[in-house]
């Protein structure tokens, strides 16, 4: 006789209170990985090791993991790229309205990724540089997060010099821990106060096949401490290029009321009153537009286990003509707190992720439908339900609006020029 | 009393001396030299048009006109301001002008009485100012740094480079303390008596139980209805009837459509009307602006580099105090911090603008007065300090952050700045009569609370809790710091759109009134503050409507 059948049992190997706060409101129940468990909040390594091929296991049904079995495809820098690429490349072949291109050979709608090259393909890369030489470039490691290994460059040389320190002498490593993407710098962020900032969003995805996505209405922005100049002297100062905030942690100017953070509520504030509403509106649509995409082009690669939830970080820099640019999906957003507004915004994170992802906060079967009420959204609301899309007449708008402290609206005739009935299909 | 005419004459003759002297006119008289450069008739132009309006415009009428008709002179002439625009311009300044000074009093009155009417509001303005005075200049003494310095070349250069980001410095400023803070103010304020008026009687429920102990005329509920008509319950407001539950068709999509035609009429008269129910935010800026009657022309920037190289080229230890104030308030503000370096940039050229004193001609402050060096009561060698006649005390700071949201060029964003303050914010800190003035705010929020919620304004006073010690620095801030700047920017609106701060004190006791329930449970002062420390959720329309027409008086 189990007293305790009713209650879910959880593990996690992240020691963050936010999330075990969550567990223990719940009057769930905290076991041993090797016990019976409903739901485990696992790190990105462990997940590797459930579904790998020598040491996995099968899932049963009443057990919901917090990551999907491949998700590198989003979630690591060269891989969403090559997705993103081929998805494009697809759409092209189809003749789909969404892959034209302008007179530049650019597409129009789906150029959102900042030009990137897998430093394999050296030479492409040196092709693409000596078009544009005055350009700056950015180094990223493809498997490493919190802004760790990266630098900027704007001389060949300096990719020279690099590959000459580091231990490996050509760019082809062993392990592809070490492999590195090299993107375009946007050097023209929009600034506010003078300052650069990112943009931290969180999606929620419950399915990939249907497409059911969730975007987090308090996302915010990351400014960086120190003021930005493009000027190349300054290209070694992490603090004025990079927003990470483990960064920006440790500059001296890092204030621990606010940590460098604004809602997005501010952002919308700031440039509806300085740039006016449609340009906004724009903004954020197009922001909506490129998260959607991209899960639509990982979508036929990932294994949509149904055992799998997952809550992604998105990075996106929106540059001084208000283009927004996906710098990077994390599958391990940060749960640290760095300020009392971060953790309560962070605990109310997983709550409403835990109220959609195990519905009642009851012992999950993971054959049910994945559509949870409009009631436990909380702060989430609904990106994209592809399966709605289908089977709804055109005038169904499903697109989540940002809806900030103006309040979410009705239908709006989207004005950015795209074929609007067809794209969300 | 002074009849009609009279009355108006005053002001019109008051209103045309002081255009003379602004902008607007030397636009006028360019405009139209260059015009009359193209007919000889310059000389006959002139004399006719001496009498005109009461200034000196020289127009040419009409470019296909080949001679001037003097006869149609004075028509043509009012033909070409209206279709020129500059008939709009000129009526916006008007209006600008007649929103900022009094009504004119007896024509025997003294300059004072411009100032402030009532003689022992102003020597306690004058006692206050000489203890700030008396302040900054020990520390100064003790801190041996003279109140003023001309910057070594190599500063100035430094200063320069380092112009945007002002706020990556980090001078050393353990040693400044602010002048003073809002609550050493109230303690002023707590201590005004007025000598001519005895009140024999024991405090009972009939007298005023707050601090404040003037008998100042503060309006009533139903008198604040009137005033605040466009608030009532029927009419639509932003901050209310925009909100994600109401479809826009039923107020906000005309209301934009609105305030659009508004911007395209330039009309400040229309502005400040239409603003009453709120500002959009897209158009908020351009509103403003309007209603403020700041254009950012060509000599206002140039006006506004002048001030930066009087920073750039002195040092002034009031700069010392605005540093700390920005470090100590804004720099910690979850809304305002991205705008650090602005608020440096905005302070630090507003502490040598000139211009700034002349409002103290209507306000019952006087700019302090120092002294070069070893010339001690010497006029002639009497400076104003600083250069503004505003010595910022905690908190200052707070007046400019808000506005960091609508304009992000530095002139505009000063100039704003400027008006807000000769126009409103110098009243939340001196000691007056007027009806927008920090003490009749005062009054008229103990006022409503005592007569409205009185269960709750005796407990609180019951408990050592009086509720003015706990509102005072959100009216003194103007709320900038407290509510969540979209709520705050709505509040802007009506203080512009209906000329007066008197809308701060009917806010702050409808937060009361929206937490008394919680408040009556609490036994002390620290209670009842933790009670009010967060009101970043609050919604400010909503609480306004409630408390002035929903409420069961």
């Amino acid at each position: 006789f189990q007293i305790m059948a009713g209650k879910v049992k959880w593990v996690t190997d992240i020691e963050k209170s936010v999330l075990i706060n969550n567990f223990e409101k719940r009057g769930w129940i905290q076991v041993a990985e090797n016990e019976d468990w409903n739901f485990y909040w696992m790190s990105v390594q462990t997940i590797r090791n459930v579904f790998s091929v020598e040491t996995g296991y099968r899932l049963s049904d009443d057990q919901i993991v917090n990551h999907f079995p491949n998700h590198y495809e989003l979630t690591r820098k060269d891989l969403m790229v090559k997705n993103i690429k081929r998805y494009r490349k697809e759409l092209e072949k189809e003749g789909s309205p969404l892959a034209e291109k302008d007179e530049n050979g650019k597409y129009i709608y789906l150029d959102f990724v900042p030009v990137t090259f897998m430093l394999p393909d050296y030479n492409l890369f040196v092709e693409e540089f000596r078009k544009n030489p005055s350009c700056t470039w950015i180094m990223k490691p493809c498997g490493k997060a919190q802004g760790k290994g990266i630098f900027l460059i704007n001389k060949l040389s300096q990719i020279k010099k690099w590959s000459r320190d580091s231990k490996t002498s050509s760019f082809v490593s062993q392990s592809s821990k070490e492999a590195y993407v090299i993107s375009l710098y946007i050097n023209n962020p929009l600034l506010i106060g003078g300052k650069k900032f990112d943009l931290r969003l969180y999606v929620l995805v419950s399915t990939y096949r249907p497409l059911r996505c969730y975007m987090y209405k308090l996302g915010f922005c990351r400014f960086c401490t120190v003021k930005y100049t493009p000027s190349t002297s300054e290209l070694d100062n992490m603090f004025v290029h990079l927003t990470n905030v483990a960064i920006q942690k440790h500059g001296d100017d890092y204030n621990h009321i606010h940590g460098g953070k604004w809602t997005v509520s501010n952002l919308r504030l700031y440039l509806e009153s300085t740039r006016g509403k449609e340009v906004t509106n724009k903004l954020f649509d197009e922001i909506h537009w490129i998260i959607v995409q991209s899960l639509k082009a990982v979508a036929p690669v990932m294994n949509n286990d149904k055992h799998c939830f997952e809550c992604y970080g998105y990075d996106i820099i929106i540059d001084d003509k208000l283009k927004p640019w996906l710098i990077e999906v994390n599958a391990s957003p940060s749960l640290t707190s760095s300020t009392a507004n971060d953790r309560i915004l962070k605990y109310n994170l997983i709550n409403d992720t835990l109220n959609i992802a195990v519905p009642n906060g009851e012992i999950p079967d993971c054959k049910w439908n994945k559509s949870p009420p409009k009631e436990v959204l909380g702060n989430y609301e609904v990106l994209y339900d592809e399966e709605m899309a289908q089977s709804d007449g055109p005038d169904r708008d499903l697109r989540g609006r940002s809806g900030q402290s103006t309040g979410v609206k009705g239908n709006r005739a989207r004005d950015s020029g795209k074929p609007v009935l067809t794209t969300w299909k | 009393m002074l009849d009609q005419d009279s009355g108006l004459s005053l002001t019109i003759a008051r209103i045309v001396q002081r255009l003379k002297g602004s902008s607007l006119h030397s636009h006028l008289e360019r405009q139209a030299r260059l015009l009359a450069l193209m007919y000889n008739q310059r000389h006959r132009v002139r004399k006719k048009l001496a009498g005109f309006f009461g200034c000196y415009y020289h127009c040419q009428v009409s470019l296909h006109k080949p001679e001037i008709k003097l006869e149609s002179l004075k028509e043509d002439i009012k033909d070409f301001l209206k279709t020129s625009g500059w008939e709009k311009k000129l009526q916006n300044a008007v209006y600008s002008e007649l929103n900022m000074f009094p009504s004119p009093c007896h024509p025997a009155a003294p300059p004072e009485h411009m100032k402030e009417p009532l003689a022992y509001m102003r020597k306690a303005q004058g006692s206050w100012e000489k203890r700030i005075l008396k302040s900054l200049n020990s520390m100064c003494t003790e801190l041996s740094i003279p109140l003023a310095q001309k910057r070594p070349v190599s500063e100035q250069k430094e200063l320069l480079n380092k112009w945007n980001e002002m706020g990556t410095d980090e001078p050393d400023l353990s040693l400044f303390r602010p002048v003073y803070a809002p609550k050493d103010f109230l303690e002023v304020l707590m201590n005004l008596r007025n000598p001519n008026y005895e009140n024999g009687e024991q405090p009972s429920f009939r007298n005023h139980l707050g601090l404040i102990q003037v008998p100042l005329k503060v309006k009533d509920i139903p008198e604040l209805k009137e005033e605040f008509s466009e608030l009532s319950l029927n009419i639509g407001q932003l901050g209310i009837d925009d909100s994600a539950q109401v479809p826009p068709e039923f107020f906000e999509n005309e209301h934009v459509r609105v305030g659009q035609k508004v911007l395209a009429e330039q009309d400040s008269a229309a502005a400040q009307q239409y603003v009453r129910q709120g500002s959009p935010t897209a158009l908020r800026a351009d509103l403003w602006a309007l209603i403020l009657n700041i254009s950012n022309q060509p000599e206002d920037i140039l006006y506004y580099e002048q001030l930066k190289s009087n920073v750039i080229q002195h040092n002034l230890l009031v700069d010392s105090l605005i540093y700390k104030d920005v470090k100590l308030t804004a720099s910690n503000d979850d809304y305002y911090f991205v705008f650090e370096d602005y608020l440096y940039q905005v302070l630090l050229c507003f502490s040598r603008d000139t211009s700034v004193l002349e409002h103290f001609t209507y306000s019952s402050a006087t700019p302090p007065k120092s002294y070069i060096r070893g010339k001690l009561g010497m006029e002639e060698y009497a400076v104003f300090y600083p250069p503004n006649g505003v010595i910022p005390f905690h908190g200052f700071s707070m007046y400019v952050a808000p506005l960091c949201f609508l304009y992000h060029e530095p002139s505009k964003l000063y100039q704003i700045f400027r008006e807000m303050y000769v126009r409103f914010f110098f009243r939340l800190h001196s000691i007056s009569s007027h009806p927008s003035g920090i003490v009749s705010l005062c009054l008229l929020f103990e006022t409503l609370l005592q007569t409205h919620l009185p269960q709750l304004f005796y407990h609180l006073r019951e408990i050592g809790a009086q509720p003015l010690r706990i509102s005072f620095k959100w009216m003194v801030r103007a709320f900038s710091g407290y509510l969540a700047t979209d709520q705050l920017l709505l509040l802007w609106d009506r203080i512009l759109g209906y000329n007066s701060l008197e809308i701060l004190a009917v806010l702050a006791a409808a937060v009361f009134a929206f937490r008394a329930v919680n408040l009556m449970e609490v036994t002390s002062l620290a209670a009842a503050e933790a009670v009010l420390a967060d009101l970043s959720t609050l919604k400010v329309m909503p609480l306004l409507q409630i408390f002035l027409f929903a409420t069961v008086t």
